[in-house]
């Protein structure tokens, strides 16, 4: 199987199975407790937290260990949006893509009396840093940008962005789950104040991930119970998943530059490739992508078709179309940078890991033109397409 | 456990009557790109028998599979049989499908009574 779902999961490095496994039969002490047992689980947490802590230029008591990603965006945006409530700032402004962990919390708060200003994200998928200024008012209290977005891959000028908050005084915070581990993220250079990461989008373990929160900033609990996590997420911690999230952190950040090296040569070879079928499309901006994505639109078809045939063929890989999502609505990432429903359902999404080969992207990209021509060839969208019974819109 | 039943993947991988039918007296299209489904149905009727179908699809594995399994039902059989197939049939004739799935099923059936429609005024249905 050639595994390009990368964006999805990852498969968890050896390192993290081992520290993972070795951790759960010998370091079950509860990190809380004050005998030596317990203290070396503390150890194993405090030294899990300072390496993720370095790996993005954050202090140690800048981090708190949450489930994963998901946990660490709702409580980064109740959070602002209550050190905003305090100050009668009741204004958000996020983009039109973010992760729906972003844009269901929001739904909630704007239920609360929030009001959301959705950023446009372009054509390519790309926030404007001018628009994001523009958008900013007296009453702003957070304003939230995915790092590099799940879908298509695109990168954010999040420094940029970051810097115009800093300079209105309004909070920060990037959705950075499918950032951390894959390109270069550090909270200082970048003027972040408040980020988000999940532990198996980077070869960590499931039901792991932290949220990085600026000094200064008070978060609001979303589990109330002990003083674990200096009282900001109670329960106890997932030790064994925590540092092995911590060394599969450490291992990515480690080799940020060889990942690049060697997943951008076959990522573009794949995307020199699948432009060669008619009528298709890249969706994201070409430059600023991150190194693992290719997303592409094919005119005619259906994305889960696509998915199901070429499982077939051993790829596993994603798809924004409504079949995929269970909803009626294809991907609102794609809706958003204006692919229109009947192309938005054609979507491909290949994640790659660090395992591809040339040889892989050249089988991907043989057998993804062999499906695409196969349900063109008995779907009567496309036959009217090709009669001049309609326009072509890729 | 699968997405779906063997047999949907059987009529998915491999479906039956696909195509286009040059003599149709009958062709029916239903859905549209917009809900990511539309299906064709073509159909050959004599003596009130239908005596070949053949069906385009654009949509999600179940789709595919619900055209195929439709027409398989309704191939060689009197006009007023193929008028009573119901979504429900197509479905268990499929063993089953995702509650979230069962539009295609419909959409089948829906398909299957455009075609007869259009056969009907055709004029050639009498």
């Amino acid at each position: 199987m050639i595994y390009a779902d990368n964006a999805a999961t990852t498969k968890m490095s050896a390192a993290a199975v081992k520290t993972l496994t070795e951790l759960i039969g010998t370091t079950y002490g509860n990190p809380s407790s004050l005998y030596t047992f317990g203290q070396e689980a503390k150890e194993v947490l405090e030294q899990a937290r300072a390496d993720v802590a370095a790996s993005i230029g954050a202090d140690p008591k800048e981090i708190i260990f949450t489930s994963g990603g998901s946990e660490a965006d709702n409580q980064a945006l109740i959070s602002a949006a209550s050190i905003g409530a305090r100050k009668n700032k009741k204004h958000i402004i996020p983009t039109k893509f973010e992760h729906h962990a972003i844009l269901h919390t929001l739904n909630k708060l704007e239920k609360e009396g929030f009001e959301i200003t959705l950023l446009d994200v372009h054509e390519n998928g790309l926030v404007r840093p001018e628009e994001v200024e523009n958008a900013i008012r007296e009453d702003t209290a957070l304003v939230t940008v995915m790092y590099a977005n799940n879908e298509i891959g695109t990168i954010q000028p999040i420094r940029e962005i970051g810097a115009i908050c800093r300079k209105h005084g309004v909070i920060f915070h990037t959705d950075a789950v499918q950032a951390v581990g894959h390109i270069k993220v550090n909270v200082e250079e970048d003027n972040i104040d408040m980020l988000s990461a999940s532990g198996h989008k980077f070869h960590g373990p499931k039901g792991t991930g932290f949220l990085y929160a600026k000094k200064g900033i008070a978060l609001t609990n979303l589990i109330e119970g002990g003083a674990q996590e200096r009282g900001k997420r109670a329960g106890t911690e997932n030790v064994p998943g925590i540092a092995a999230m911590a060394v599969a952190l450490k291992e990515s950040v480690a080799a940020l530059d060889d990942y690049k090296a060697k997943l951008t040569p076959v990522r573009d070879r794949i995307i020199k490739g699948l432009s060669e079928i008619p009528h298709s499309a890249l969706n994201g901006d070409f430059e600023h992508r991150v190194p693992s994505n290719i997303n592409f639109c094919f005119e005619g078809i259906e994305g889960e078709s696509l998915l199901l045939l070429l499982d077939d063929k051993g790829i596993a890989a994603s798809s924004g179309s409504a079949c995929t999502s269970g909803s009626l609505d294809p991907s609102h990432v794609l809706l958003a940078i204006g692919r229109v429903h009947d192309v938005a359902h054609g979507s491909l999404r290949l994640s790659l890991g660090e395992d591809i080969t040339d040889e892989d992207a050249d089988y991907i990209v043989k057998s993804v033109k062999e499906v695409v021509e196969y349900l063109r060839g008995f779907s009567p969208v496309w036959r009217d397409l090709v009669a001049g019974k309609g326009t072509f819109i890729l | 456990m699968a997405l779906y039943s063997e047999k949907v993947m059987d009529h998915f991988r491999n479906p039956r009557n696909v195509g286009v039918l040059e003599d149709a007296n009958g062709v029916g299209t239903v859905g549209n790109a917009k809900c990511g489904d539309i299906m064709k149905m073509y159909l050959k009727i004599e003596d009130d028998i239908v005596k070949d179908v053949k069906f385009e699809t654009f949509g999600c594995g179940s789709a595919i599979a619900s055209s195929s399994m439709a027409t398989e039902l309704i191939k060689g059989k009197p006009v007023e049989e193929a008028r009573k197939l119901t979504n429900k049939a197509v479905a268990e004739a499929l063993d089953g499908l995702p509650d979230y799935k069962m539009h295609c099923s419909v959409l089948a059936q829906e398909a299957i009574e455009a075609a007869l429609k259009d056969y009907e005024e055709n004029g050639q249905g009498g």
